[in-house]
């Protein structure tokens, strides 16, 4: 122990964000702290003090520091945790070391379906239909046997079809925090504050229709709603999840424009034209 | 010579897609559309699909005959329209309402488009990136199908003053084509679409060339982009191109010697 020098807070968040794939959420952190202090004792028990607070400060300045330094990567927050993420700017060099190519886009009829169910939550699949104008039976059960949509419920409509919502992966999937971050969200959702009421009045007046129906229908919602969760992996999204941490909202916008319009045309004609010189001259 | 190979793309695009897409092809007013025109070229991307005998929905015919019934009622004098419609000042409103409203999500799946190609450089600790669990197949990725529907569309125009030359009836079937085009894919690595129907002397030879290359976009083997839009599309060899196409063809096909 002659030369430990104690770290500081953020030096140990980041190295425990360096070991780790999986995101890292504050009661993690805590719990890895009290244990440090409980089976190390000495000095280490001081960081067992630290709370939420302090550790969102710390890894806010580790984040800082991180962008400060330009290192490459930063942390970012996700799925309720923290991780660390390599700048977007460089991903055609990383492409290119861990031999990747493109990813598995969706379609644009795949998109749409998903804008128009990720802005409508909780809809209907004839309610996405009268939008697009046409069928989304598979694209809808793409979408589910992707995760990016789940069912959400059963609606009070004839015949009770399903409600669907999007996923906590479709935020993965697309770099989002919240709902919030989708464009023209102000618009679209009036629209949906529009249909909710309706909605509202026409479960009130189904209610005030049929007395005794809600109990039963509730509890039919429950039990199927989760049995189709069983497929999916990660819990639905709670509210919180979906509109919390709105923080960091326009600073992704803006350097997201440019790397747009210079790496993508030309990492697809440059990039792999050399990849492509290059293999021929080996032969 | 083993059976014509069947080409089943599905199409996911579905009749508001179409009108949308000739909309903002020929810069017209989405308030004021020239019902005439729309009708006439929207029945002709309708029978340029039925021709390439691709799965398309039945919205796709009833959108058609809402067209013509608007185009007929357009054609009455205001005063002898029926009762019904003198509230509603022009019978094109519906449609109108439907088509703005539905290309504000397109917009919106714009926008996540985007997010998802910037999303794409991002990689984890492990280098991995967020995969679907799900191949993403729904297919024709870079270019709109109706992009590539009016390229094959303006090779067909091309070919048919020359059309009597189908008389010396080559054969031509999508295997044929789909081998062709992955050999030039191999050679070439990238051409554009217009170069691909060069020298294409029927509308046949250019219904198997078309076919083959959706076929090839669906196989993941090739990709259509498109600088800019209604631009140039141009074909290049997917990343991951195999060796040998089509796989799904068994006897036929002489694999291309290794490289």
């Amino acid at each position: 122990m002659n030369d430990f020098v104690l770290p500081e807070l953020k030096q140990i968040i980041g190295a425990m964000l360096f070991v780790r794939k999986e995101p890292l959420t504050v009661e993690e952190i805590r719990r890895v702290l009290t244990a440090t202090a409980e089976r190390r004792g000495g000095i280490t028990s001081d960081f067992a003090k630290a709370n939420e607070a302090l550790i969102r400060e710390a890894v806010d300045e580790l984040s800082r520091d991180l962008v400060e330094r330009k290192a490459g990567f930063h942390v970012t927050e996700v799925a309720g945790g923290w991780r660390l993420e390599n700048d977007a700017n460089c991903g055609p060099w990383l492409r290119t070391l861990l031999q990747k190519g493109r990813g598995t886009r969706l379609s644009l009829p795949a998109l749409e379906t998903l804008a128009i169910i990720a802005y409508r939550q909780p809809c209907v699949r004839s309610e996405i239909e009268a939008v697009r104008g046409v069928a989304v039976d598979q694209i809808l059960r793409n979408l589910m046997e992707m995760q990016l949509v789940r069912v959400i419920g059963r609606s009070e409509l004839p015949g009770r079809p399903w409600m669907y919502g999007t996923t906590q992966k479709f935020m993965e999937h697309f770099g989002l925090k919240s709902l919030d971050d989708l464009p023209g969200t102000d618009e679209l959702r009036r629209m949906e504050a529009e249909q909710q009421a309706l909605r509202a009045t026409k479960a009130a007046e189904a209610a005030a229709d049929e007395a005794e129906e809600p109990t039963e229908v509730e509890a039919a919602e429950d039990a199927e709603g989760e049995g189709e969760e069983g497929s999916f992996e990660r819990e639905g999204m709670t509210e919180e999840e979906i509109v919390g941490a709105d923080d960091s909202e326009g600073e992704e916008d803006e350097f997201a424009d440019e790397e747009e319009d210079e790496f993508d045309d030309e990492d697809d004609d440059e990039f792999d034209e050399d990849d492509e010189d290059d293999e021929e001259d080996e032969e | 010579m083993q059976e014509e190979y069947k080409v089943r793309l599905d199409v996911f695009e579905g009749p508001l897609d179409l009108l949308l897409y000739l909309i903002k092809k020929d810069e017209l007013d989405i308030y004021n559309i020239p019902i005439e025109r729309i009708t006439t070229q929207y029945v002709e991307y309708l029978e340029l699909m039925q021709m390439l005998d691709l799965n398309i929905a039945g919205e796709f015919l009833v959108m058609a005959a809402t067209l013509m019934m608007i185009k007929s009622r357009l054609l009455l004098p205001v005063e002898e329209r029926p009762e019904l419609e003198a509230e509603e000042e022009d019978p094109r409103w519906d449609l109108v309402r439907q088509l703005v409203e539905y290309k504000k999500f397109k917009d919106a799946a714009l926008h996540l488009e985007f997010l998802e190609q910037r999303r794409e450089d991002i990689f984890g600790r492990d280098g991995a990136d967020p995969v679907l669990s799900k191949e993403a197949d729904l297919a024709l990725r870079d270019v709109g199908l109706f992009d590539l529907i009016s390229a094959f569309n303006e090779a067909l125009k091309k070919v048919k003053s020359e059309e009597l030359l189908e008389i010396f009836a080559e054969h031509f079937t999508v295997t044929d084509k789909i081998e062709v085009l992955g050999e030039r894919l191999r050679r070439e690595k990238r051409f554009s679409i217009s170069e691909m129907f060069r020298d294409m002397r029927s509308r046949h030879e250019i219904a198997c060339t078309f076919l083959a290359l959706l076929e090839l976009i669906r196989l993941h083997q090739a990709r259509a982009v498109q600088k800019e839009t209604y631009g140039e599309i141009f074909i290049e060899a997917a990343s991951g191109m195999a060796e040998v196409i089509p796989p799904v063809v068994d006897g036929g096909a002489p694999s291309a010697p290794p490289n």
